[in-house]
């Protein structure tokens, strides 16, 4: 099934989740990420099997969608800023009891109040947050298109991986409407009770532990378990890298505009390519590192300072000499700006 | 090791493995926990119960019962408690915590629980300090009364007088909601209290339940000591159903 909509990033968020298998969502306003909250409370206004629960903060939103997902539901959160960063608790958490919390974050920029539109600073918070190793997928998503599709499939990750999983989206992604084509995403994996209710054989989830060697012995399972799925989880698209003299790295809204400015630049007869990574944690560094290998310039560009860029070239250390960065912390990126940017490089 | 071989109460519902348990000794919270079993047999509630825990002391029953137990994090066990009782609404989900997780750091999830009536039970020990980290002041320390972090005797003055929960809680609760107070040296009254807030739970309301109880490794008293300072503090916290909006005494 395929169909024609005209939606916000946000409504595509709450479409996908339905698609995904969600059936519960606890949510606290928070712009830009409210229209989720407000678009779930609709639905389940008209389907009593959408529950719904408005908290009274995101620690609580975040705590009571564990609750729903140990009874067997596919439930989740949206939250943006320091709506994500109270959040933290409850995917720490989430993170170490390998539970299947779900996400989704509409990042903006600055504390507090600070810009409520845009940036992509909540890549180390979604990534690395909490008082652990940061055992998490994160999937950063560059369309409304996307947006719909990634927010069913992080349903089916998060459940079939059991680890928390995160979907970054951001206030330009989130508000903007546009015309999109929902394709039918893959079939959900299927959610199963976590609290069994069996007296007989009751199930126990903690969080203390009687010696730092019982707890580290759970802690190399879970690292292990985690570097099994890299290869599974992580997804990276690859625009135009063939052969390329300048290559360009860049995720969500960014990668947007890279993709426009790999035409152009193609146009002015340079050698240009994109390779942006659909997961940013873990992220899928055999494609990035195979694309960069001949190129001769590299690009990351951010809008955030080195949040992006620090994770990749740790991860890929041998580009690192060959490496440009262009960084506009909670500042949107334009393709001319990319364009400007590799054609000032190059000379 | 073999388990020493009890007579308990509640044989189906205790896990053996776990016995004896590893409160320290004196603790109160054993004596709640074995009447927590035994109310929970005899109303036939041990097949519908997930239990919610705290951090602090309440952490060291998360295998306690053969129950589902999920130990949650400071404060969290009352919307870990709503969230799972959104999906499963014919559970009997407990959120067991003691005092400063419900009146300090999760005090606003017990009061909006509370307000919006969510059909859980609370369960709450209040033994007037932090416990587990070595006796520091709660909210619900009494007045004068020397902790490692009022180290002159708590001064109502600066850092207020003895925190009443129930009452507190009472003010915005659903009129249908079962607030109550119990104390370890009446077992039988918590017992009926307990009862009670599971068969409020079982009604579709709000229910909660705070225990006083004693910690006589962090109060440094021994047997008698303990309940000398029991009996004070059900002076300072009247025991039973708070029935309305009853001002806090001091």
């Amino acid at each position: 099934m395929s169909d024609r909509k005209l939606i916000t990033g946000n409504e595509a968020v709450v479409f996908g989740a339905i698609e995904g298998g969600a059936e519960a969502f606890f949510g606290y306003p928070i712009t830009p990420a409210t229209e989720i909250l407000e678009g779930w409370a609709k639905l389940s206004d008209k389907n009593s099997n959408l529950k719904f629960l408005q908290a009274e903060d995101e620690i609580a939103s975040g705590f009571a969608a564990i609750g729903a997902i140990l009874a067997g539901t596919k439930a989740f959160t949206a939250t943006a800023g320091i709506g994500h960063v109270l959040m933290q608790d409850a995917i720490s958490m989430a993170e170490n009891q390998r539970l299947p919390f779900v996400a989704v974050v509409a990042q903006r920029g600055g504390p507090s109040t600070g810009t409520v539109n845009y940036s992509q600073q909540e890549l180390n918070l979604a990534s690395f947050g909490g008082n652990g190793d940061g055992l998490r997928i994160v999937y950063s998503a560059s369309s409304v298109e996307e947006l719909y599709y990634l927010s069913a499939k992080i349903f089916s990750t998060a459940w079939k991986y059991r680890f928390p999983t995160i979907l970054l989206s951001d206030g330009y992604l989130a508000k903007q409407k546009v015309t999109v084509k929902l394709s039918k995403p893959v079939k959900p994996f299927p959610e199963s009770k976590i609290l069994k209710e069996d007296i007989g054989n009751p199930t126990y989830i903690r969080n203390c532990y009687g010696s730092e060697e019982e707890f580290a012995k759970i802690l190399r399972k879970n690292i292990d378990d985690y570097k099994n799925i890299i290869s599974k989880v992580s997804e990276c698209e690859s625009y135009k890298t063939a052969g390329v003299t300048d290559l360009i790295i860049a995720h969500g809204s960014p990668a947007a505009s890279a993709k426009d400015a790999v035409d152009e630049l193609r146009e002015n007869k340079i050698s240009a390519g994109l390779v942006r990574p659909i997961t940013v944690r873990p992220l899928d560094c055999r494609t990035i590192a195979s694309a960069a290998k001949i190129a001769k310039r590299i690009y990351i560009i951010e809008s955030s300072f080195e949040q992006f860029s620090r994770t990749v070239i740790y991860k890929i250390p041998e580009i690192a000499g060959k490496v440009n960065l262009l960084l506009k912390p909670a500042e949107g990126i334009s393709a001319e700006e990319i364009v400007n940017f590799v054609t000032k490089v190059k000379k | 090791m073999k388990s020493p071989d009890y007579n308990f109460a509640m044989p189906d519902l205790l896990n053996i493995k776990t016995k004896p348990s590893m409160f320290c000794p004196g603790c109160g919270e054993s004596i709640i926990l074995k009447h927590l079993g035994i109310v929970l047999k005899d109303n036939h509630l041990q097949n519908k119960t997930t239990f919610i825990i705290d951090i602090g002391c309440a952490l060291l029953s998360w295998n306690y019962f053969n129950l589902d137990t999920l130990q949650s994090h400071h404060g969290r066990s009352v919307p870990v408690a709503v969230g799972y009782k959104t999906i499963r609404e014919n559970r009997n989900v407990i959120a067991f915590m003691g005092d400063g997780g419900a009146y300090a750091i999760g005090l606003q999830s017990l009061l909006h629980a509370a307000f919006r009536n969510n059909p859980i039970t609370v369960i709450i020990v209040n033994n007037t300090d932090y416990a587990m980290t070595g006796g520091q002041m709660a909210p619900t320390t009494l007045s004068n009364e020397i902790t490692t972090t009022s180290v002159s005797g708590k001064d109502p003055k600066e850092v207020g007088p003895a925190f009443h929960g129930p009452e507190l809680v009472r003010q915005i609760a659903d009129k249908n909601a079962f607030i109550a107070r119990a104390s370890i040296s009446n077992p039988a009254l918590l017992d009926t209290m307990l009862k009670k807030a599971f068969k409020t739970q079982s009604e579709n309301n709000f229910s909660m339940v705070e225990v006083l109880s004693i910690c006589p490794t962090n109060w440094k008293t021994n047997a008698a000591e303990s309940f000398d300072f029991l009996a004070k503090m059900e002076k300072v916290y009247p025991v039973g159903e708070i029935i309305q909006n009853e001002k806090p005494s001091k």
